[in-house]
Order: structure tokens, then sequence, then C-alpha cells
């Protein structure tokens, strides 16, 4: 049975197959757009959608710096979940000091999250 | 043989990916008709009977409606940001074992060894559409939507992926499938074969030897099970739409064809969200039944693993469905409290009890 066949090959086809799909009824709908739907602009059309006063300033205002806090703690955080699953995985057949090791690298982490904690930046404010 | 092997791998992908838009379109008339009786509504009842052609005269309503590009928007970003919604939420099925066999065709659109990794990379591409489409919009509602949607969703996967640790942790059993005779460990043997640790087969075929894993990993289950929510902005979670501050948040902007791909790639999200907790709690393709409980020898076997597989899904979908109509919205700060000071925390807890209790317990 040839099951030696790249399964890589399925996702790559897969993903041909979500692009052309996305992007197929995008295409169409322009397509009719352009050949039958009336063009109707108007200033009151393109106008920004708000609460149907008239928009003051532009729309990409400041946002808070708690996002950026968090952006990091994440960065962090996901990276410690992808170095846990290959621990988890070979966790069975782990020696006691690999998993002493594993332990005082998840406690660290586990540090930094409380020390995040303390200093209240995982208080959303 | 190797050309019939492709050619019946691209009928698969053909299939997989037609019951997954059927499924989404009538997710979304489910949806419509579960709100209605919750409200005490009817609900879609004019257009075929019980409203069930509603999915194709929405369809047909969403073509022909203007494709409206606004003034202000950012165009190249606008016009692909929908696309980019769309192509993650059905690229994470290709790793779903859906079925056992079907002849010598494995039921998985590609069987990748890194299995969960896979899933967790393609989803949390998904919020890149989304805060793309809130960049291009140039509008305040959208902008704000996709800020709290990003912040939303790398919350939340962190606690996704950390609760599956203790999974892998419980269920890479070096002893290997047991020997319940009859064939059963052959047949798993043959299923299994090639595959290596983060596959998702394998979790289901520990699934079938011992028990679902929702029994081992109840808190893993309850931290999954929340954190998809989130990850698919979905009610209690559904902060970046949330009609009433933001009056449907990043999406607001779009009209027609794209409005509905956002709307498709919600929904198909939601499907796979399904099926992969499914995979990985409710024991996939099995049933603790005989014959069901292992890779199917015959075609029909085979063909009631899917309806099995299916089944249990729906009802997992039902569940998200219904809890949205139950629910009432959580406040931002609520929800970010949630999923650090909570989940992240929870999750960690669950991750070093599950490592200790496995060391301790006799016979390791």
């Amino acid at each position: 049975m040839p099951v030696n066949t790249d399964p890589y090959l399925f996702v790559f086809l897969l993903l041909l197959g979500a692009v052309a799909f996305a992007l197929g009824p995008l295409a169409l709908a322009w397509v009719w757009s352009r050949c039958f739907s009336p063009r109707k602009p108007g200033a009151d059309k393109n106008a920004i959608y708000e609460c149907g006063l008239k928009s003051k300033g532009d729309a990409w205002v400041q946002f808070k710096a708690e996002y950026y806090l968090y952006a990091i703690i994440f960065l962090i955080f996901d990276v410690e979940a992808i170095f846990l699953l290959p621990f988890a995985v070979a966790f069975t057949g782990l020696p006691v000091g690999a998993f002493v090791a594993m332990v005082i690298f998840v406690l660290l982490l586990v540090e930094g999250l409380v020390w995040a904690w303390q200093k209240g930046v995982l208080t959303w404010k | 043989m190797t050309s019939q092997f492709i050619l019946f791998s691209l009928l698969k992908v053909l299939c997989v990916f037609s019951v997954l838009m059927f499924i989404v379109g009538n997710a979304v008339w489910v949806e419509r008709k579960v709100s209605a009786f919750i409200q005490d509504r009817r609900g879609p009842n004019r257009v075929g009977p019980f409203g069930l052609f509603q999915l194709i005269a929405d369809a047909i309503k969403g073509f022909l409606k203007e494709d409206f590009t606004p003034g202000h928007v950012r165009k190249a970003y606008y016009w692909l940001a929908p696309a980019i919604v769309m192509v993650p939420s059905l690229l994470t099925v290709a790793i779903i074992p859906f079925g056992s066999l079907l002849g010598s065709q494995k039921m998985v659109i590609a069987d990748l060894n890194v299995g969960i990794l896979y899933t967790f990379g393609i989803v949390s591409l998904a919020v890149y559409g989304i805060v793309l489409a809130g960049y291009a919009a140039r509008s305040k509602y959208p902008f704000l939507g996709s800020i709290r949607s990003s912040a939303q969703m790398i919350s939340y996967e962190i606690a996704m992926g950390m609760s599956v640790v203790p999974l892998f942790l419980i269920a890479c059993d070096p002893k290997g499938i047991r020997d319940l005779g009859n064939g059963w460990r052959e047949a798993w043997q043959t299923f299994l074969a090639g595959t290596s640790s983060l596959n998702l087969s394998r979790l289901v075929a520990w699934q079938a030897d011992h028990c679902w894993l929702i029994i081992y990993a109840p808190l893993s289950f309850g931290i999954f099970l929340a954190a998809m929510f989130a990850e698919t902005n979905r009610l209690p979670f559904d902060l970046p739409e949330s009609e009433q501050e933001l009056a449907g948040g990043y999406n607001v902007e779009y009209s027609s064809m794209k409005f509905m791909l956002f709307f498709m790639g919600e929904y198909a999200s939601m499907t796979v969200s399904a099926a992969l907790l499914t995979t990985l709690f409710l024991g996939g393709w099995t049933l603790p039944i005989p014959g069901l409980d292992r890779p199917a020898s015959t075609i029909p076997l085979g063909l009631l693993q899917i309806a099995v597989f299916l089944a249990k899904m729906l009802i997992v979908e039902f569940i998200i469905i219904w809890v949205r109509w139950m629910w009432p919205r959580f406040r931002y700060d609520q929800l970010m409290a949630l999923g650090w000071r909570r989940f992240i925390p929870l999750a960690l807890a669950n991750i070093l009890i599950t490592a200790v209790a496995l060391w301790i317990k006799p016979g390791h």
C-alpha cells in the first residue's frame, strides 16, 4: 500500500481548495458588481459607519498600552506551551533529573506570571 | 495503485469540504431555530418547509447585494481580510480523524505526526484576518473590535494550548495497546503504523483502549471548552462583535459577499472546534461497543464510525449554539481576568498535578 505519499501534499491541496473557496466568491461578487449592479456612490454612503453623527478624528485612535504587555506575556507563555508538548510526549520515559529540570523550568515561568500579577499587569483597568 | 490512492485522497478532500460547508450552512439555520425556540419565537419559516431553504435564500441575497467598498478603507487589505479569516478555519480540518478506514483509506485528510501542533499553528493564524479587517476598515468600531479580538484570542490560546498538555501526559502509554483478543491489538497496530506521539489518531486509540479523556482530564476539558468559545468569538466571549457596544465589531464596514465570508468563517471554525473537542476528549470516531471500538474492517462499519463522529460533533456544536442564547456576555476586564488569572494558573497547575500523579502512580 503506497502510504508513503507525503501527508503535507494533502494539506497543500486543502490549502489550495480553501484559498479558492475564499477568493472565488469574492471574485464572483466583484465581477457581478462590475457587470450588473448599478453604481450609486454618495458622500453619505461612503462615510464611516458610526452612530449617525459626523465622525470626529482619525479611526486609528490610540489604544491602551495594556495590550502590548499582554502581547509580550503571551509570547513567553505560548512558547512555553510548545515546549511542554514534547515534554508531555516523552514523559513516561524521562529520568528523574529531566523531570525535575522541567518542573524548575515551568516554575520559573510561573514566577514570571506571579511577578506580572503582583505588578498589576494582569489587572485590566 | 499510487494514482488510485491520490484520486481517492482528492475525493476525500472534496467530501470533507462539502460536508463541512453543508454543516456550516445548516448550523446557521439551527442557530436561528434554536434561538427562536428559546426566545419563544418562530424563527425562519417562510422559505421551504420549516424555513429549511433559508440557507439558499440567504446565499443568493448575500451574493446579489451591492458589493460596496466604503471610501475610507485600505482597499487591498479590505479585500484580503475576509479570505484570511476563512482559510485557517478550513485548514484545521485537515488533521482531524473523522473515521477509521474505508477500504484501505484512512479517514483523515493528512495524518500528520505533528498533529496537535499543526492545529495550534493554524488556529493562531485566524487572528490575522480579524486584525486586518479592523485595521483596513479605518473606522472606530471595527478597529476597537479587532484590537479586542486579538488580545482575547491570544490570551485564550495559551490556556487552550496548555489544557491539551495533560492529555498527552496521560495518553502517551509506552505499553501500547492492550491485548483484548479477537484481533483487537493487531487492528490498532496496523492502523497506527508509522504514526508518532503527537498524532491525533493515537489519542483516539488510547481513548478506545481506556476511557474517554473527558473522564481522565475533566479540568482540561473545562478549560478547553471555555477557550474554544473565546477562540471562535462566540458568546459568552463574543466581545469582538458585541452588537450593543461596537455595533457588530470588526465586520461593520463589510457588506454582501465579504460579510458572508466572515460569517461562514465563524461557523466553520465553530464546526472545526467541535470536531477537535470530539477527537481530543470524547473518543473521536469510537464508541465502547464491539465493532465500533477498533478500526473498521468493512465499509459499512467504516461509514458507521464516520456517522458516530458526526453525531458527537453535532451534539457539541448544538451545545455551543445553546450556550449562546443562555449566557450573558462577559465584561472585557472580566474576560481578561478569567483568561490570565484563572485559566492559565489552573492549566499550569493541572499539568503539574497530572505529571506528579503519573510519576508517583504505582507501576511507573
